[in-house]
């Protein structure tokens, strides 16, 4: 079988790096081929080139077997690529409809929009995907899921042979997922060539028929799923075989840091109530949605509860604000460190100062001795890779950025610190290193909460482990029950298996 | 992971280095280019009491550029300004009107300059409204206000000690402005550049979000910035008022605009996140000097103002233009 | 949707309070020759206002308008004053307010400098450029030619031409905006330009568009200004941009882009042109007009906030609908 899209030699440069290097892809009709690499791989700069948004500086792409060329997004989508992406394709104040045919409506005699057709098409699109949307309702009343389908609804307006879903279920439910892995069924049953880019092994194996593996911009191998194992593929990905090995944790646990009680907000969560302990590192596991990230920036003083109480070392504190919380020994590594964690425009040492500045300052007025002196010993022990501590932390990459904005909060000498998906999208040595210093920070005496949705990295790092589903608290794990199904059955509110 | 830790400098560059690649370094040699080509062009610049009388025409814009980038640099502006000068001109002159002596005209000034600050920082801080369409909506507002107060009507006869604070000199050929605009650039550099609140600004500036969840009160920061550029407005408007001697509603008109040209002039990145009150003041000097040597040249003030917006357009556009080729 | 469109219904609700309370002491206002001449009066407003509402979908805002409004409305009576036949004026100042426009669009779309910055620039510049082609010299009635002046005042099936010409722009750009490919891609601009570029959508291209149509907008309303008005100097229309920026908040523009309708703008500049000519009725000195268009923008853009704020995640509903 011959390939719908063939991309041979493709290199991409931007000033100071060297994004893709000569790589090459293949989608076939009616498959799904995986994309896979570690962040920096050039994932996203492929999905680029293949949309017209970025324009190869060598290579060529080809669409049954004839040479194309993509200068613009609009060129990518009449020759039948279109890319899905995870929240940013669509149009809050555009109607459904209007989401669909964007670009491409259906005209009058008169050269204006054919509003009729464009509802009937629309009607029809969503029919086709067995989506029952109204389509002159506005994107910005659908949840997350309906303006999924819509995306693909869009997708096939435009009648894409080719179909690039970027990591289309990053923030899906659990049922949600299953919804669109039947989507993606339907779509390689009418012969759509399928390019599937996902952090997730599990859901690799479970749709995908090809991979293609990148590394640091090159391409590293391709072949059939059936093939491979899912070490093959990681090694493939690091260039070096990695079992997920977890640091040997010294365990001694202490007395109680942190008490919740009866922690409630008006529509986040509700009754939340467990113990922390010096020592100690506790896992929130749950499915993405389930709630875990609100309760910990509530703790941390962003959202107010409706009730409930804190208690840290059986002293009643309330905390109303992120300075409260600082002052009060909680600190928080949010998942989202582009936008709440680093401070992007701001060189290294200063990021490692923000919260520490009435210790570095006197009076009000800063001394950078001191903020350096303190910057240099905590991105120390982090062992952060950068050129220079006045560096913009936007420069670096984004395990180093997770180490400065880790090392920020160290330097506050918290009691309890809070990392809600620390080792999300980055890299594989760097996970480690994060992984090493947090059983580090926890036999040191520090309390430890972990929120994360890798089952291995729960159980391999968890001393317990509390899981969350639709903004409760739905079980506690710890010892011989700290095993994947009981932690998956939790979450997602199946019976607990006798 | 090896546990050979690198030593990671603190600094590539030295500051000297990174001083003179600076975009002041460049505003220094502006200033320079203009000081000896106005030399060369009159006869009349290299007098000092002609040098000293040209420094009223920026002075007064200087002090609100000065807490105006401070705004700028934390993401939000202030077109309410020259506003704001206009209504504390006027409650001043109806203080005036009703007998009040010179201290109590100057707090009244001050005060009216804090309380509309107020009023935009809470609309902006407080309610979380965008600032550029609050202080447009607050400039129609205080300008209003005066108007209603006013009308076409003029406040004059200020009491001789008031006029100190416009057309007084501390000290040979240094006006109490100038010496005030001096004494207001040494304080801004140190809070913005020297202090924590400063710094705080330069975060809000670059990431409010990540800023508030490193533990800064975000909200009041922002409230301060607007009380600052409030209260600079009311000091503005005792300066001014003390120069012109009178008050009328129309007074200021335009400024806000010549403040923010002041102020991107200044380096100050009107995104936000990235300005230095060294630029502020260099590029108050410059527009000064211009202004001047174009008055000696008897070029109408109107054309002064192209000039000025050909430069704003000019400054912004040439790094960007130098950047792709 | 039903509350984009409750926001207009109640802008057109508070307009008719308005004219209801005014009506109520002096009925003469609601009287049509007067509510016609309210109209008439804020043409300009309006066209302008419309202009604007496209530049903000998309992101940008404009400050020159008023600054093109006036160098164009200059150009016009100069034309007049060498002999230039009306419909030339006509297509000469609508073109040259185009490329005004363009210069700012230009700027914006290939420099990529902040809108604000390139447009409080080329205000001053566009201002500046009136002295320097007339020296400062006003252009007076008996300097423009009586066809000139008497186009805006012509009365036709009892509305005056200018009249005409603001429902006329205001049907235009309904249908431009609501039914053309180049209308959505401006609101596709300003709601997710990320997207825009996907959807096959040239962001800057199409803020270059918003800036041109604004900008010719302000070069027809710049002849119709002189026209009716019949004079030109260097000052006139100052500060209007700001009424013109008012208008759209008001009108329920979201200045963050991408949220808008033509009906809001034009209903934000009638509500500002009712209080203008109520005012003298009411017997309160025009003084106070500054001071309430003020307090209308706060309000306004108080009311649009409090309206879009998002709700909070609701993770806990799930759980109790079930």
């Amino acid at each position: 079988m011959n390939p719908v899209l063939s991309l041979r030699g493709i290199s991409k440069s931007f000033p100071g790096v060297k994004a893709l290097s000569e790589v090459q892809l293949d989608l076939y009709a009616g498959q799904v081929t995986a994309l896979i690499g570690e962040n920096g791989a050039g994932k996203s700069t492929i999905v680029k080139v293949l949309t017209g948004v970025y324009q190869p500086d060598a290579g060529n792409i080809t669409i049954d077997g004839a040479e194309v060329h993509f200068p613009t997004a609009q060129a990518a989508s009449k020759a039948g690529v279109t890319a899905i992406h995870q929240e940013t394709v669509l149009f809050d104040e555009l109607t459904v409809a209007e989401n669909i045919w964007l670009g491409h409506a259906p005209r009058t005699r008169f050269g204006l929009i054919d509003r009729r057709a464009m509802r009937d098409g629309a009607l029809r699109l969503l029919e086709g995907i067995g989506a029952t949307l109204n389509p002159d309702l506005r994107l910005r009343d659908l949840g997350i899921a309906s303006k999924h389908l819509v995306a693909i609804a869009r997708a096939l307006s435009i009648d894409a042979r080719v179909v690039i879903m970027d990591e289309p279920t990053a923030a899906l439910s659990y049922k949600e997922i299953h919804e669109l892995y039947e989507l993606v069924e339907k779509l390689k049953a009418q012969g759509k060539a399928i390019l599937f880019i996902s952090h997730k092994f599990d859901e690799i194996f479970r749709i995908a028929d090809r991979y293609t593996v990148f590394r640091d911009g090159q391409f590293v191998g391709q072949g059939d799923m059936g093939d491979v194992s899912e070490n093959d593929l990681v090694q493939m990905m690091v260039g070096r075989s990695v079992d997920q090995i977890f640091p040997a944790r010294h365990r001694n646990i202490g007395a109680p840091v942190l008490t919740v009680a009866g922690y409630s907000h008006p529509t986040e969560f509700a009754d939340i109530g467990f113990t922390l302990h010096r020592g100690e590192i506790l896992g929130f596991y749950g499915l993405v949605g389930a709630g875990r990230s609100e309760v910990m920036q509530s703790l941390f003083g962003i959202t107010k509860p409706s009730k409930g109480a804190t208690r840290i070392d059986d002293q009643v504190r309330v905390i109303r604000s992120t300075s409260e919380a600082i002052a009060a020994g909680i600190v928080y590594v949010p998942e989202d460190r582009g936008k709440q964690g680093a401070v992007k425009g701001l060189p290294i040492f200063q990021n490692v100062t923000l919260p520490s500045l009435s210790r570095t300052s006197r009076a009000g007025f800063l001394r950078l001795a001191e903020e350096f002196k303190l910057a240099r010993d905590y991105t120390g022990r982090l062992d952060l890779r950068a050129a220079s501590l006045d560096q913009d932390v936007g420069l670096l990459s984004g395990g180093n950025q997770q180490k400065v904005v880790i090392a920020k909060w160290l330097a506050t000498q918290p009691r309890v610190i809070i990392l809600d998906e620390p080792t999300k999208g980055i890299d594989i040595g760097s996970k480690a290193a994060v992984h090493e210093f947090m059983a580090e920070l926890a036999a040191q005496g520090l309390a430890v909460i972990m929120v994360s949705s890798e089952i291995p990295e729960i159980l391999g790092m968890s001393d317990r482990v509390i899981v969350m589903r639709e903004g409760r608290i739905v079980d506690e794990v710890a010892g011989d029950r700290m095993t994947p199904e009981t932690l998956v059955r939790a979450a997602a509110g199946l019976a607990v298996a006798a | 992971m090896t546990p050979h830790h690198r030593i990671i400098p603190d600094r590539l560059q030295s500051p000297a280095t990174r001083a003179l690649r600076s975009w002041e370094a460049i505003l220094v040699a502006v200033a320079i280019a203009v000081f000896v080509t106005n030399s060369f062009a009159s006869p009349y610049f290299l007098n000092v009491w002609n040098l000293s009388d040209a420094t009223f025409n920026f002075t007064e814009k200087a002090l609100i550029a000065f807490a105006m980038a401070m705004l700028i640099i934390a993401g939000d502006i202030d077109l309410s300004v020259a506003s704001i000068i206009a209504l504390s001109s006027t409650a001043m002159g109806v203080a005036m009107a009703a007998g009040a002596d010179t201290p109590v005209l100057v707090l009244i000034g001050i005060g009216t300059g804090l309380l509309c600050g107020a009023i935009n920082g809470a609309l902006v801080a407080g309610l979380g409204l965008p600032s550029i369409v609050v202080t447009i909506g607050t400039m129609s507002l205080f300008r209003g206000v005066a108007y209603i107060i006013l009308g076409d009507k003029a406040f004059t006869g200020y009491p001789a000690s008031f006029k100190f604070f416009g057309q007084g000199y501390v000290w040979w050929v240094i006006s109490f402005e100038l010496a005030l605009f001096a004494a207001m650039a040494v304080v801004y550099y140190v809070l913005l550049h020297r202090t924590s609140f400063g710094r705080a600004v330069f975060a809000i500036g670059n990431n409010a979000t990540a800023a508030q969840f490193s533990g800064i009160r975000v909200a009041r920061v922002r409230f301060i910035l607007f009380l600052l550029t409030g209260v600079m407005s009311g000091i503005a408007a005792v300066c001014l008022t003390s120069r012109l001697g009178s008050t009328r509603p129309s007074i200021a008109t335009g400024w806000e605009l010549e403040i923010v040209t002041m102020v991107v002039l200044g380096g100050v990145s009107i995104l936000g996140g990235a300005g230095s009150v060294a630029g502020v003041f260099l590029a108050a000097l410059i527009m000064g000097m211009v202004t001047f040597g174009f008055g000696l040249l008897n070029v109408p003030g109107i054309v002064m103002s192209i000039f000025l917006g050909v430069l704003l357009i000019v400054v912004i556009a040439l790094p960007r233009l130098l950047r792709r080729g | 949707m039903s509350l984009l469109k409750s926001r207009e219904a109640l802008l057109a609700l508070a307009i008719l309070l308005l004219i209801g309370v005014v009506a109520a002491r002096f009925p003469a206002f609601v009287r049509p020759a007067n509510l016609a001449n309210v109209l008439n009066d804020t043409s300009p407003l309006i066209i302008l206002a419309i202009g604007q509402m496209i530049v903000i979908l998309t992101k940008c805002i404009d400050l020159s308008v008023a600054a093109n409004l006036a160098l164009c409305g200059m150009v016009a009576a100069l034309m007049n004053g060498a002999g230039v036949p009306l419909p030339l004026i006509l297509m000469g100042v609508v073109a040259l307010g185009a490329g005004l426009g363009a210069v700012n669009g230009v700027l914006v779309w290939k420099l990529g400098i902040p809108s604000i910055v390139v447009t409080l620039g080329t205000m001053t510049i566009f201002r500046g450029t009136i002295f320097l082609i007339t020296d400062g010299k006003w252009v007076n009635a008996h300097q423009m030619s009586d066809g000139f002046k008497a186009l805006p005042r012509t009365v036709l099936l009892g509305l005056p031409v200018m009249s005409w010409m603001a429902i006329a722009l205001i049907i235009l750009f309904t249908v431009v905006l609501t039914r053309t490919a180049l209308g959505r891609s401006f609101y596709a601009v300003g709601g997710n330009p990320h997207a825009a570029v996907y959807a096959g959508i040239n962001v800057g291209r199409t803020q270059f568009s918003a800036f041109v149509i604004s900008g010719a907008l302000a070069g027809l309303a710049g002849y119709l200004w002189v026209a009716r008005y019949a004079v030109a100097y260097v000052d006139i229309a100052g500060g209007f941009e700001l009424d013109v920026v008012a208008a759209c908040v008001i009108g329920g523009v979201a200045i963050a882009g991408g949220a808008g309708t033509v009906a809001g703008a034009v209903l934000g500049a009638l509500f500002l042109g009712v209080i203008k000519n109520a005012l003298p009725v009411v017997g309160i000195s025009p003084f106070w007009q500054m001071a309430i268009s003020g307090a209308a923008i706060v309000l306004a853009v108080t009311f649009n906030a409090t309206q879009a704020r998002a709700p909070g995640r609701i993770i806990l509903k799930s759980a109790e609908a079930r």
